[in-house]
């Protein structure tokens, strides 16, 4: 299975790929925040944001970046800041508000309006 | 090979039906759609080898995905620790598949390995979650118990989905699991074969099902944005 790859990594590796940096607090994407390429890849841009450019021409979830590139979710968070730095990407982020706790039952709950698109999402499968 | 940091999941083991990953090299991405602009998240949890990544599977578009979070004891995604020692992390890996809801709304369903060392990729999962799916083995239950501990203590809303492997149903059964699970009357508790993927479907309505009932009636008031 293909994740295997990342356990044959050394830390070396991630290490050069965000040449050590890393996420701090500020961590402004979800798993599933969608990632669109504004610009195309420019020659010597380093490879792992070339490719995230190439691959979100249409939107890509962040996990499904991840995935493509064989990189660890906190790492790939961290390319992904660069990209916005730069303009390269605009991130759609799950809906603000999707969910909230101040029901009844203190539980994470779902608005309405989404639970009916999701339940119609489904239906059609 | 019982169990180790980076095998947490029941991909490779007793996965009969669709929805086993495939080699690397026939991978296709499926891109979405330019007008996908809503993702959501429901979380399928459970025990080893009870077969998450097959419930992914049976209802995903795409063949299920599979990528790593790295944790440190310390709980950051990435920090010096990771650089001085590998002792000190953990490599978790998890699976993912998708659902195109309609143009804009887009849902991934993560099969989420249910033991305590993975508190920081739950956090992450719950996050803003929808809900979630605690897939139980009959044979297993003892496996469920702290994953629907840290789901209350999350309090991210769920059910229960007992994937049977023979096919047979019975409500003496369910009624058996709800008691030595100790959930509340009010959730659901289900039965399922997670290798069909019209079965699993229906564990995922009867989720949002429930989820809509919490969430009460429609308020005209909160609709129209009033306090």
């Amino acid at each position: 299975m293909s994740p295997r790859a990342i356990d044959r990594e050394t830390p070396d590796r991630l290490y050069t790929v965000t040449h050590g940096r890393v996420l701090g607090d500020e961590d402004p994407f979800d798993l599933v925040s969608l990632i669109v390429a504004e610009r195309e890849p420019t020659p010597g841009m380093q490879s792992e944001h070339a490719r995230i450019l190439q691959m979100c021409h249409a939107p890509t979830a962040l996990v499904e970046v991840s995935a493509e590139l064989e990189l660890p979710v906190s790492v790939v968070k961290v390319l992904l800041l660069d990209l916005l730095d730069i303009g390269g990407i605009t991130v759609r982020h799950p809906l603000p508000g999707v969910t909230h706790t101040d029901g009844p039952t203190g539980l994470q709950i779902a608005d309405h309006d989404v639970l009916k698109q999701v339940l119609l999402g489904l239906q059609r499968l | 090979m019982a169990f180790n940091d980076s095998d947490p999941d029941d991909a490779a083991g007793d996965d009969p039906g669709t929805g086993l990953p495939g080699e690397p090299g026939s991978r296709a991405r499926t891109p979405l759609r330019k007008s996908a602009s809503h993702g959501l998240k429901i979380v399928v949890v459970g025990g080893f080898g009870v077969g998450k990544t097959t419930m992914v599977g049976s209802v995903s578009e795409i063949r299920p995905l599979s990528t790593e979070e790295v944790m440190t004891e310390a709980g950051r995604g990435i920090d010096d620790h990771l650089i001085a020692s590998d002792k000190s992390t953990t490599t978790v890996a998890f699976d993912f598949g998708r659902i195109t809801l309609d143009s804009k709304n887009v849902l991934y369903l993560f099969g989420a390995p249910g033991q305590e060392r993975f508190w920081y990729l739950w956090d992450q999962l719950f996050a803003g979650s929808l809900g979630a799916v605690v897939l139980v083995d009959t044979r297993r239950l003892k496996d469920s118990w702290y994953a629907i501990d840290r789901l209350e203590h999350h309090k991210v809303p769920f059910v229960v989905a007992v994937n049977r492997f023979d096919g047979v149903s019975s409500q003496p059964a369910l009624n058996r699991v709800r008691e030595a699970l100790a959930v509340a009357d009010t959730i659901p508790v289900v039965d399922c074969d997670a290798r069909r993927r019209e079965s699993s479907k229906q564990v995922l309505i009867s989720l949002v099902d429930y989820l809509t009932g919490l969430a009460g009636p429609v308020q005209p008031a909160a609709a129209a944005g009033l306090p």
